[in-house]
């Protein structure tokens, strides 16, 4: 574990002062002042509900972190009002390329956005800190959030109808009584160890050298990942732009190393330069060196202590689907712990974020497993098979769609979902119940601006009662993406997932989808 | 699901086997794995049908498995 010492500052929040009392009650402690739990906190407070977050540390620390978000988490904040404030600051990209020993043509190139005319960008890249700060900023805006900088947890005591929490600032202690803990306290989750539950999966037996630098220049803002580059022969490599000049560099250096020498700048820099010239001009940002696991919780809600981000599940980097998919978790939980905080839906609508979040979590454990594998085959014949994809890729087609140099981070989809009603009518093509609604132009904005952060329907020429509705009919593209026929409906969730659609929906249908998306029925 | 065939499907198994071995002749293991790799995803793609396909690599798994207790028998 890094001492306190070695963890970069980017911006200093102070140390926020002892409750009065040494004994407090409320709705809401979220654990961790990531992007995960800052994200949490927004959403809960935007549908008004009281939030305090402590964290650790009493600053926004800097150093390598999450630096790829992905169009879904672009939504969520677009919802969230942070979208244009992430994107403005970020770099947008959304094409990979996949280079192959010294050949200077990539042998695979991809496009993260196949489907165009959507507000948010495939991707953008921006230092985890920048994300943290617009979310600090974002959340200053309300009275109802209450942010503790340099506040631990010591202990939690769990019971039926809430948790004990006992938390430490300087030589201060007091006691939390929260009907709802939200641990978002990352890998080594200190509320997961001290509950003493279970974190299983599979360690990489392989190390990354990560060297962020700075420098200026002219290079395209995609992604370009190296197999066995002449300049890390036998391993692999990529490359990658952040804002403010500041580049992502990383190096496989393969399992028998020693770490401490390999991230000293003497031995960090020949890299560097054997990548991008001799005489390339940079500065160091941080350097650091990275093994990977892949794992998650059994259960992601004990009781009143639900876990969300890398508290509860860890995957490679590659595929960028560590960090979004912690925001995946926050944008599933918050409408349904809001339910249940006003009365409106049952405290077991929580094991429909269990699902779910686990459903997301499996899916970025499958594909980030793959492509570790694909990057570090473990045994000779993995290894033939694996060049033998990148030989033939290089020369056939056929096989570029299995270069596997990361899947990068989706929207997933909840294929089987205690939420969804399932299609009456057998002819749908379009958005199946569980899968993310689809952006798209309407009205000279986006959909997805309009939906808003209540159930709603989609419509097409035919209006409904007791939610809002929103008539697509003017947006061919959108009634194409929909496949969304003359007086066919869909119910969309608070989280912008189909709950249910219909080619010839009722009111009493309706009400019944919206009753199951709330957990009221089973 | 498509029905694998298991019947024999092959004009000349003779001519086809000596070319599949000859494939590998003389290599050593690190060069023989590599031309065989390639041939697997050439055929692979040639089939194109993924359940097919995935119940060939079962059976070739299977025969595998009970290969190894034959083995595992004859050791007691």
């Amino acid at each position: 574990m890094k001492k306190e010492s070695q963890v970069p500052v980017w911006r200093a929040m102070g140390s926020t002062p002892a409750p009065a009392t040494a004994r407090e009650a409320m709705p809401v402690l979220i654990v961790g002042a990531g992007p995960v739990g800052l994200t949490i906190a927004l959403d809960l407070a935007q549908r008004g509900n009281r939030v305090t977050i402590v964290n650790r540390l009493d600053f926004v620390s800097a150093g390598s972190k999450a630096i790829c978000f992905a169009k879904r988490s672009l939504d969520i904040w677009g919802r969230l009002g942070v979208g244009a404030a992430i994107v403005g600051k970020g770099v947008v990209w959304e094409t990979g390329k996949v280079f192959w020993g010294d050949k200077p043509e990539p042998i695979y190139q991809f496009d993260l956005l196949p489907v165009k005319n959507q507000k948010m960008p495939a991707f953008v890249n921006i230092q985890q800190y920048h994300v943290e700060s617009i979310l600090i900023d974002a959340l200053a805006c309300y009275d109802n959030v209450d942010i503790r900088w340099g506040h631990s947890v010591r202990d939690i005591e769990v019971g039926e109808t809430g948790a004990t929490v006992h938390v430490a600032t300087g030589e201060a202690e007091y006691f939390v009584d929260a009907d709802w803990v939200i641990a978002c306290d990352g890998a080594r989750s200190t509320v997961r160890t001290t509950m003493g539950l279970d974190f299983e999966g599979r360690v990489f037996e392989d190390n990354f050298l990560i060297a962020d630098i700075k420098m200026t220049g002219d290079r395209p803002s995609e992604r370009w990942f190296w197999f066995d580059p002449p300049f890390n022969p036998g391993q692999s490599a990529l490359l990658h732009k952040q804002p403010d000049d500041v580049w992502r560099l990383d190096f496989q250096l393969g399992w028998g190393i020693d770490r401490e020498e390999a991230m000293k700048p003497e031995n960090v820099e020949p890299y560097v330069r054997a990548m991008l010239g001799q005489d390339v001009v940079f500065e160091r940002e941080w350097y650091s060196i990275y093994t990977f696991q892949c794992r998650r919780m059994t259960r992601f809600v004990h009781g009143p202590v639900i876990f969300a981000g890398d508290a509860a599940h860890l995957v490679s980097p590659f595929g960028a689907r560590g960090c979004n998919g912690g925001i995946a978790d926050a944008d599933n939980l918050c409408w349904k712990l809001d339910l249940v905080l006003r009365g409106a839906g049952p405290t077991t609508l929580l094991e429909s974020y269990n699902v779910e979040a686990i459903a997301t979590a499996d899916e970025n454990i499958l594909h980030s497993s793959r492509s570790t594998d694909f990057m570090s085959p473990k045994d000779a014949p993995a290894t033939a098979l694996r060049d033998a994809v990148l030989e033939l890729a290089s020369r056939y087609p056929f096989a570029r769609p299995m270069v596997n140099s990361g899947r990068l981070s989706t929207a997933v989809n909840y294929a089987v979902s205690p939420l969804s009603t399932a299609d009456e009518d057998g002819d749908w093509a379009g958005l199946s119940p569980g899968m993310p609604a689809l952006d798209g132009p309407l009205d000279g904005g986006w959909l997805l601006d309009q939906v808003g952060t209540e159930f709603a329907l989609l419509t097409n020429g035919i209006e409904y009662q007791g939610m809002k509705n929103l008539d697509l009919s003017v947006s061919p593209i959108l009634c194409e993406r929909f496949d969304l026929s003359p007086g066919a409906a869909y119910l969309i969730r608070p989280d912008q997932i189909v709950a249910g659609r219909w080619r010839h929906p009722d009111q009493n249908k309706i009400e019944a989808a919206r009753q199951r998306a709330s957990g009221l029925v089973s | 699901m498509s029905r694998i065939k298991l019947e024999p499907n092959i004009d000349r198994p003779d001519d086809l086997y000596a070319q599949i071995v000859g494939l590998t002749s003389g290599l050593d293991e690190t060069h023989a794995f590599a031309r065989q790799a390639r041939l697997i995803l050439l055929l692979a793609n040639q089939i194109g049908d993924v359940d097919v396909i995935t119940q060939l690599i079962r059976l070739a798994a299977q025969r595998d498995e009970l290969g190894q207790k034959l083995a595992d028998s004859e050791a007691f």
